[in-house]
């Protein structure tokens, strides 16, 4: 299985004989096309009478010789070769099927940077407005005018809220844990563990409850807001929404909003106690540490003014992860692939906005002495 | 492995397709013959896309088997049933073409699984394949930025990059203007006579239907059956009962 070729300057001519299926000898297409190359032959003849069976393998190699002889304005004469060959190869060259249309080539340095900047203020405009959208949503809500299904809900409360109570334990009592432990290392050395219950459980009731709750409810329901909506707008169920003149942000941003803000001071609260629990199994049994006592230290050292600051870091994530996962959702492009896309953005900015909020809503507090 | 005594591209025999108790189609027997532009037709809903999912592999019918140039493909074994298929193409309705990979890349996947072509033989046939469709230039392109008709297009070029000896087309015309439905069905018929490719077509389309098909059947949801077969044409011409003469006449009562 090979391509005979005899060339001069003025005439090639290619012979095709047998069979050519899976025709892959680099070797002889490259010392064709070199060859093509270096003589330029103001004619090039197709040869094919002795072809057996083809296929795409063989039909490249010509399409390509055709390719050059047209591009250098070389004659070729395929009337050698059989008719079915021919027509396929007509195929390809067959313009009126040809779009016109290019690829955008990649945009020089400063542009790419120009447009990146329009693109942050475009996206933070879109971002300012669907949060205003939200929050008339819920002011309608609250006036019992928007339009939402009372059985959506229900099944979102219902995502957030009894079904999360498991991971937000287990990660909580975790975490109460590993507290303790890191604290009684520290504190070991002046025989002070005992403030380990009172470390644990101003740590966990200030901020780490809520911050665990958030964490965990960005990646499992902030994700699911994200994908649930973005599929709905590739399916363009969203742009049904939209013509039937519901709102999409009453029907399907409301109700899991309201849903997660309504659950998650309750998780929060479950995240406390499950971590001063965790940092308690450290205290009572591996620092020895009596029961009673390390409960007096924990009770001690709690205040209504820590647990406060924790429900409202953990009101401030549950509106961070609802809007955030319900924006990329809406916002999702048209197919499959934008979907993971939009769900790793939910989940991403999600705890970046929570991690930013915290620090800001800190040093407020320290302004205001709390 | 089994054989039968003909080996036609496919074979159908005593087909029948259930969902639990509810039974789709019922002990279909039929025959595609080798060049044929073989069309599966029927209203919405009788179980022509079910019957596809069957000839692919895709799913198991409820009974009978499908033979594929003389093998039983219905009950091969898995290694079997993939070297089957590599001989197949398929277009499916929307091109489901891989939205994270240019056209290039999707139509280089297949070629880079199943054969040890070179890298430079592989993006040659690529860009020929993609010219053979009409979309020449579009190698880099994703198909988030190309239209639904170019993305069938790009579909085929996909489903033929193999050289398949059988392509399967799922309602090609499908959500296409006039003439890119036209310019599709010019390709089925090319692609037929160029390279005598076995092609089958579900559709229920009646312009593609008598321009393109040289034979079919005709599924019936109420009987679960074939009620008729043939060139469409001729089916056309005398109808053997009223479904089908309705059905081709677009409703004419």
């Amino acid at each position: 299985m090979t391509i005979a070729y005899k060339a001069d300057r003025q005439h090639m001519e290619i012979t095709l004989s047998g069979d050519y299926l899976s025709f892959s000898d680099e070797e002889i297409r490259q010392k064709l096309f070199a060859d093509l190359k270096n003589k330029r032959p103001a004619t090039i003849v197709l040869n094919g009478q002795e072809l057996g069976q083809w296929d795409s393998t063989l039909a490249v190699v010509l399409f390509e010789v055709i390719k050059f002889a047209q591009k250098h304005s070389l004659h070729i004469d395929l009337s050698g070769l059989p008719e079915n060959l021919r027509h396929f190869l007509d195929l390809a060259f067959a313009v009126d099927r040809k779009p016109e249309a290019t690829k955008l080539s990649r945009l020089p340095f400063l542009e790419a940077i120009g447009s990146k900047t329009l693109d942050i203020y475009h996206s933070s405009r879109k971002g300012s407005a669907f949060i205003k959208q939200v929050l008339i949503s819920i002011l309608k809500g609250l006036s019992g005018k928007a339009v939402m299904r009372r059985i959506d809900f229900y099944f979102a409360m219902e995502d957030a809220s009894y079904k999360a109570i498991a991971i937000v334990s287990l990660v909580s009592f975790m975490v109460g844990l590993i507290l303790a432990f890191v604290g009684a290392i520290q504190l070991k050395t002046f025989g002070a563990q005992i403030y380990v219950s009172s470390l644990v459980a101003i740590a966990m009731t200030r901020i780490m409850g809520a911050i665990m709750v958030g964490i965990i409810m960005a990646g499992r329901t902030g994700a699911s807001y994200a994908a649930t909506i973005g599929s709905m707008q590739v399916n363009e169920e969203i742009d049904a929404l939209k013509t039937m003149g519901i709102s999409a942000t009453d029907f399907l941003v409301l109700p899991r909003i309201t849903s997660l803000l309504l659950t998650i001071p309750f998780l929060t609260i479950l995240a406390d106690a499950m971590g001063i629990i965790g940092g308690g199994a450290v205290g009572v049994f591996m620092l020895g540490i009596s029961p009673h006592e390390y409960w007096t230290y924990t009770w001690n050292a709690l205040s209504l003014d820590n647990f406060l600051v924790g429900i409202f870091h953990g009101f401030v994530y549950g509106f961070v992860i609802a809007v955030c996962g319900c924006y990329y959702g809406i916002y999702c492009g048209r197919n499959a692939d934008s979907v993971g896309l939009a769900t790793t953005k939910a989940v991403v900015s999600a705890i970046v906005w929570m991690i930013v909020l915290t620090g800001i809503i800190t040093f407020l507090l320290e302004v205001v002495g709390l | 492995m089994i054989k039968t005594a003909e080996t036609s591209p496919i074979q159908a025999d005593k087909i029948t397709i259930a969902y639990g108790d509810f039974v789709l189609l019922k002990d279909l027997d039929f025959k595609v013959n080798k060049h044929d532009v073989f069309i599966i037709m029927g209203g919405s809903g009788c179980g022509k896309s079910s019957l596809l999912r069957v000839l692919t592999g895709l799913q198991n019918p409820s009974g009978g088997e499908v033979f594929i140039n003389g093998t039983n493909f219905t009950k091969a074994e898995e290694t079997a049933k993939n070297d089957i298929m590599k001989k197949c193409g398929i277009l499916y309705q929307s091109g489901a073409l891989f939205s994270s990979m240019t056209l290039a890349e999707n139509i280089a996947l297949p070629l880079q699984q199943y054969t040890d072509y070179s890298p430079s033989l592989i993006s040659e046939l690529v860009s020929f394949k993609l010219a053979l469709v009409g979309l020449a230039g579009f190698e880099e392109f994703y198909p988030s930025e190309i239209s639904g008709g170019m993305k069938k297009r790009a579909g085929l070029a996909r489903a033929l990059a193999l050289d398949p000896e059988i392509v399967y087309f799922d309602e090609p015309s499908a959500g296409l203007d006039p003439i890119s439905s036209k310019l599709l069905d010019d390709l089925i018929i090319d692609l037929n006579r160029s390279l005598g490719t076995t092609i089958v077509v579900v559709t229920h389309e009646l312009s593609s239907i008598f321009a393109i098909g040289t034979n079919s059947i005709f599924l019936d949801g109420e009987t679960k059956s074939i009620i008729a077969g043939g060139n469409p044409n001729d089916l056309l011409r005398n109808p053997p009962n009223e479904t089908v003469r309705r059905f081709l006449t677009r409703g004419e009562k």
